[in-house]
């Protein structure tokens, strides 16, 4: 077929559900809304009906048991999804994600793995005030024992969705709401992007610019605007956030001597102050120029439109940031 | 009990004070659809037109020191306890002189002059905060009630439980009400459990539970008279499993009926509650017990509808938070 197919990044994610659950009858998908298009979008579309109730299993409001029954499953010898339509209800789930999946595994001896895919989606804007918007990635991948992924695009999406359920242990894999109708050409058939690998999505020699989720797309915005500038921007897109992809930040900057680190989290403790740590442990040398962090306020978030659009970070920033250290 | 079925020998005025509150939640809530359909208001609104006699029953038994605790769909609470309209509806529209300033929407209502100590949509997540309310006030021992308002999907949450385990421990003066409107946004209640008797789980853990008509707001009130009796005498908790329904769906106008996108709930089923209309069942209580003629009640109309339109004129001359503010309530 075609490799030009193209595929929004909801469809992505849903493709690769249906081309894992028809591979591996190990494989189903518990939680909220899972046979409704609120909730999850088109992600989870035609999987009930293909798949049957079985394995596509919708639930009462019931995170913390629903979620260590995810995990229950996978030690059982199922491979589960498990998926929260919002983040924020991921909180009622912290004990059985991170007390007992993330620890599983070494506090047994390496006994018994875990495969299961803990897959929240960020689901902010709107007015949805502080309760409906967070970004929460920042406190997974502070958790030994667990793996994050962020895909940017469609491609990435549906690649690590099928890495994400192959794993033998624990993944949080995160996606955005506001990257759902972002379309690009995704292969028809089963691939992986690899966990741990991030990617150079546009290359540069003057700054850095390292970014994740949804704010690879803004990054790529702003390298474009940039360019007429005549500035060159290098584009890191982590897309897996623990572990995180050293190497290829540590090259990025050697070549370039200046990083802007774009999160869509909170700042304190959050992704970018890890990455600037990083970067000033073992490229200290190569720096020109201090680190930029570019975050969310330490703030939780408001419901006014007017403030949400400043509280959430864009391409201006970015540019003014860039300019900010050249 | 007393109900709508029988006479009562309440004043008027406190019958007629039911009637408005009443009138005021619905034209409040319905005032809303041409806001959100026009794009005017953003935020989430999860309307409570249909479940009035509920907040208003209940609150009613109330003073204004009680406490009260929301969840996603606290319009009714927050306005039965006393909460100022314009203060609900400029934060509506997410405006610097709503209850919560612009920050939290409608969501997130707060009058903690009224003893409303505000409403949170994590599904469960205000029970154990009314838990510790009614805690304080037996470490104070100021007699004070506290009242959590949730849904039937609430029901699936363990801190329910939890909370009633406690509760029934230390005699806590906490109302456990239960607004079961026989959905949890798309899931109608019998894919959320097998045992629909929500009124059943509070038996065990010792408590006294019982089973009320939601849209009979005599019946609540009463209901809620008792409760509230109870927990003030130290013989708390209580629990008030309030049958009721929403004529809207689960967010904004649209009634999530089947067949449209949101295809949801049967047509028979929202006409057949429709038909017990919680104020319509009022207003004709209130003529067949010669309370109120229907003269009386159009002019109560009127007057809610002239407070309803000036909460929104005042709402829409409300400035916007300024951006320089954005973190200005923030702890740390
Ligand atoms: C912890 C959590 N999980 C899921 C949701 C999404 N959600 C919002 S309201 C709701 C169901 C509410 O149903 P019910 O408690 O019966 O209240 P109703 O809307 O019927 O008044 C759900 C699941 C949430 N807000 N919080
Ligand atoms: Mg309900």
């Amino acid at each position: 077929m075609s490799s030009h197919r193209k595929l929004s990044y909801s469809l992505a994610i849903n493709e690769a559900l249906h081309q894992m659950m028809a591979a591996d009858p190990s494989v189903f998908l518990i939680g909220q809304g899972v046979k409704s298009p609120w909730y999850v979008g088109d992600t989870a579309q035609g999987l009930l009906e293909r798949f049957g109730t079985d394995r596509v299993i919708d639930t009462p409001v019931s995170e913390n048991a629903m979620t260590g029954a995810a995990v229950g499953a996978a030690l059982a010898g199922m491979r589960t999804v498990v998926v929260h339509p919002r983040v924020d209800f991921m909180f009622y789930a912290f004990d059985p994600i991170i007390n007992e999946a993330a620890n599983w595994h070494y506090m047994n001896g390496g006994k018994l793995p875990v495969p299961v895919v803990f897959w929240g989606i960020i689901n902010r804007g709107g007015e949805q005030a502080a309760q409906h918007s967070q970004s929460l990635h920042g406190m997974f991948a502070h958790v030994p024992g667990l793996k994050v992924v962020m895909p940017a695009t469609p491609y990435d999406a549906k690649g690590l969705m099928i890495a994400a359920i192959r794993e033998p242990n624990p993944v949080v894999f995160i996606d955005d709401r506001w990257l759902y109708k972002l379309e690009e050409p995704v292969p028809e058939e089963i691939y992986e992007v690899e966990i741990g690998r991030g990617n150079v999505v546009r290359a540069g020699n003057d700054v850095t610019v390292v970014a994740s989720s949804f704010m690879v797309q803004e990054s790529i915005k702003a390298a474009e605007i940039l360019v007429k500038e005549g500035i060159n921007i290098e584009v890191v897109d982590l897309r897996t956030i623990k572990p995180l992809d050293e190497n290829l930040i540590l090259a990025s900057v050697q070549k370039t001597g200046r990083l802007v680190v774009v999160d869509g989290g909170w700042r304190t403790c959050g992704l970018a102050a890890e990455v600037s740590a990083l970067v000033s442990e073992r490229a200290f040398g190569a720096l020109k120029a201090p680190v930029v962090r570019i975050t969310l306020p330490d703030c939780p978030a408001p419901a006014s439109a007017i403030l949400e659009k400043s509280y959430y970070r864009t391409s201006a920033d970015i540019i003014r940031a860039v300019k900010g250290i050249i | 009990m007393r109900s709508l079925g029988g006479n009562v020998d309440y004043p008027k005025n406190l019958l007629v004070s039911f009637y408005r509150q009443m009138l005021r939640i619905r034209l409040c809530e319905e005032a809303f659809v041409e806001p959100i359909l026009a794009g005017e208001v953003h935020c989430p609104c999860h309307l409570y037109s249909g479940e009035e006699a509920v907040a208003v029953g209940v609150c009613a038994a109330l003073t204004e020191e009680d406490y009260v605790f929301g969840n996603h769909r606290s319009h009714g609470h927050y306005l039965a306890k006393g909460g100022s309209m314009q203060g609900m509806v400029a934060e509506i529209f997410c405006r610097e002189m709503g209850c919560s300033r612009g920050r939290g929407g409608s969501m997130h209502l707060i009058a903690p002059e009224v003893g409303m100590l505000g409403a949170a949509p994590i599904v469960a997540g205000t029970i154990s905060l009314t838990l510790g309310a009614a805690l304080a006030s037996t470490i104070r021992k100021d007699g004070r009630v506290a009242v959590t308002f949730f849904g039937d999907g609430a029901t699936g949450e363990g801190v329910l439980y939890e909370c009633m385990n406690f509760a029934a421990l230390k005699k806590l003066p906490i109302i456990f009400v239960c607004e079961n409107n026989y959905y949890a946004t798309h899931m109608p209640i019998r894919e959320c459990r097998v045992e629909r008797e929500i009124h059943e789980i509070a038996r065990p853990f010792g408590i006294e539970s019982r089973q009320i008509d939601g849209n009979d707001v005599l019946q609540v009130y009463d209901a809620g008279l008792q409760a509230v009796e109870k927990c003030r005498s130290g013989n708390g908790p209580v629990f008030l499993e309030c049958l009721t329904y929403r004529f809207r769906g689960h967010v904004g106008p649209d009634d999530n009926v089947q067949g449209s996108h949101t295809d949801i709930r049967p047509r028979e089923e929202i006409d057949l509650w429709r038909e017990k209309d919680p104020i319509k069942q009022f207003e004709n209580y209130l003529t067949v017990q010669r309370i109120m003629t229907q003269e009386e009640m159009n002019t109560a109309r009127e007057e809610v509808t002239r407070e309803v339109t000036d909460a929104h004129g005042f709402a829409r001359r409300s400035p916007s938070p300024r951006v320089e503010e954005l973190e200005r309530y923030v702890f740390a």
